[in-house]
Formats: C-alpha cells, sequence, structure tokens
C-alpha cells in the first residue's frame, strides 16, 4: 500500500482504490437494474394478462392476438427489456459465487450474448408475426 | 499498515445468524429470478413457434399443456409473481422506505421490513391462485 504521503495520511488506507482503480461502472448497473424493475412491472403484468387471454385459442387466433399493433410493441419491449434484466441479474450471481476470475469472465460475456441473440431472435418472431411473413 | 488490515473483524456469516425471513426472501429473489431468466428461453421458444409455423406452435402448446409443462408453469407463475412482490419491496426500500421498528427492542424483530417479507410472500401465492383460478376460467 503506498501512494504519495500516506505516512501522514489519518484517512483508511481503504479509501484508496487499488489497482487500476474504480471502473466507475457500478452505479450504472444498479441504477439500469432498477430502471428495467420498475418497467417490467407493468410490462410483466400486462404479459401474464396477454398470456391468460391467449389461452385456448387456435394457432390463427393467437397469431392475429399478437399482430396486434399494441400487442406486437408490447411484446417485444417486454421480451427486451426482461433479457436486459435478467443479464444484469446473472451477472452479479455469477460475479458472486464464481470464484475463479477467468471462469467468471467467459460466463458473463456469454449470458450477455446470449441474451443480446435471444433478444433479436424474439424481436424477429413478433415482428414476423406482425408482418404477416 | 499491513498489520492492520490483517487483524480487521470478518463480518459474521451465515451460519452464525438465525434464520429471519429477511434473509429467505432475499436468497428466494435471487432463486426466483434465475429460474425467471430460464423461463425466457420458454418464452422465446414460443415466439419463434408461434413464428414458424402451425405444427412447431402445436409442438409448443402440447409440451406447455402437459403434466410436466403445467407444474413447471405453476412454478414460473409463482417465481414471477414472487419476483414481482418482492422487486417492488426492494425498489420501495431503495427509496428509503420500509426500515422502521415498530417496538423498540430489535430482538422482537417487528420491523416493516419483516412485515413486507411476509406481504411478499403471502401476495405472490395470492396472486398465483388467482392467476391459475383465471387460466381455469379462460379454459373451462
Amino acid at each position: 500500500m503506498s501512494y504519495p504521503g500516506f505516512e501522514t495520511d489519518t484517512r483508511n488506507p481503504m479509501k484508496h482504490a487499488r489497482n487500476h482503480g474504480s471502473a466507475h461502472a457500478g452505479v450504472g448497473h444498479w441504477w439500469v437494474q432498477r430502471v428495467t424493475a420498475a418497467a417490467l412491472i407493468v410490462l410483466g403484468l400486462w404479459f401474464v394478462i396477454t398470456v391468460i387471454t391467449f389461452l385456448g385459442s387456435d394457432y390463427a387466433t393467437a397469431r392475429a392476438t399478437l399482430a396486434q399493433p399494441w400487442n406486437a410493441t408490447l411484446m417485444i419491449a417486454f421480451v427486451c427489456t426482461a433479457f436486459w434484466h435478467a443479464q444484469l441479474g446473472l451477472t452479479v450471481v455469477i460475479e458472486d459465487y464464481v470464484h475463479t476470475r477467468w471462469h467468471e469472465v467467459v460466463l458473463v460475456v456469454l449470458i450477455r450474448f446470449l441474451a443480446v441473440l435471444l433478444a433479436l431472435a424474439a424481436s424477429l418472431a413478433v415482428l414476423r408475426v406482425a408482418f404477416g411473413g | 499498515m499491513a498489520q492492520i488490515q490483517t487483524v480487521r473483524p470478518l463480518s459474521p456469516h451465515l451460519g452464525i445468524y438465525r434464520w429471519q425471513i429477511q434473509m429467505v426472501t432475499s436468497i428466494v429473489h435471487r432463486a426466483t429470478g434465475i429460474a425467471l431468466s430460464v423461463g425466457l428461453l420458454v418464452v422465446t421458444w414460443a415466439l419463434l413457434a408461434l413464428a414458424r409455423g402451425e405444427s412447431a406452435w402445436h409442438a409448443f402448446t402440447a409440451c406447455a399443456g402437459s403434466v410436466i409443462g403445467i407444474i413447471l408453469l405453476v412454478g414460473w407463475s409463482w417465481s414471477l409473481f414472487y419476483h414481482l412482490c418482492n422487486g417492488i419491496r426492494h425498489l420501495l426500500q431503495d427509496a428509503g422506505l420500509g426500515f422502521r421498528n415498530k417496538s423498540r427492542k430489535l430482538s422482537q424483530n417487528q420491523g416493516t421490513y419483516v412485515r413486507s417479507s411476509w406481504l411478499a410472500v403471502v401476495g405472490s401465492i395470492v396472486l398465483t391462485i388467482i392467476a391459475w383460478v383465471a387460466v381455469w376460467g379462460v379454459l373451462a
């Protein structure tokens, strides 16, 4: 532990960041987790209600229901927000429990790639239904 | 300086604490979050099947409507409602709300955070029952 003038510093040495210091990205993660959470209160409830009313309908009706503009819009919003929120949450879980650094980094990046890929696939599926492709 | 760092006390870990409802709701929030991440894969499967065609959609609904499918869906619906209720609780706590102690004696453990924990647990079960009664009503 050394930094200029540390011998006379009365503050706790932990006040000074070690190695490369803070990445200044911690609050961003925390905040986006909360913003997506707030959005998912509304979108999640909409999703549950929509799925329940979907039930028992045949293929054509299910497609026509999802193809309605607001349903398609909200479904894409729900899927993208949910994958984003899930990816942020799983990242924290991995950071907490995976203690081998390279395992941790590989898993975090893999989860992020998967989340983006699946969000894109789900969004394109909704668009295909909405545009009748 | 190095000496001071090594003799710092460690915070007590899980083995020392008596189990409290707040610990349970916190851990279950994580567990349901992981379960819901897996559930998102099923949502993606459903959307891809709907876009692909009738046979793919029927393959999905056959799986979702099977006994194992319904058991999993009950689990996922409870996970969603629990994560929703407890998530709202955490958002309110992030805003600084819900930390008051009803009693001066901390040992009696009657803080708002205890009651809101139980509210999240009971609320999620009630919402799950309401949802499945609605499912039964739609299908019957």
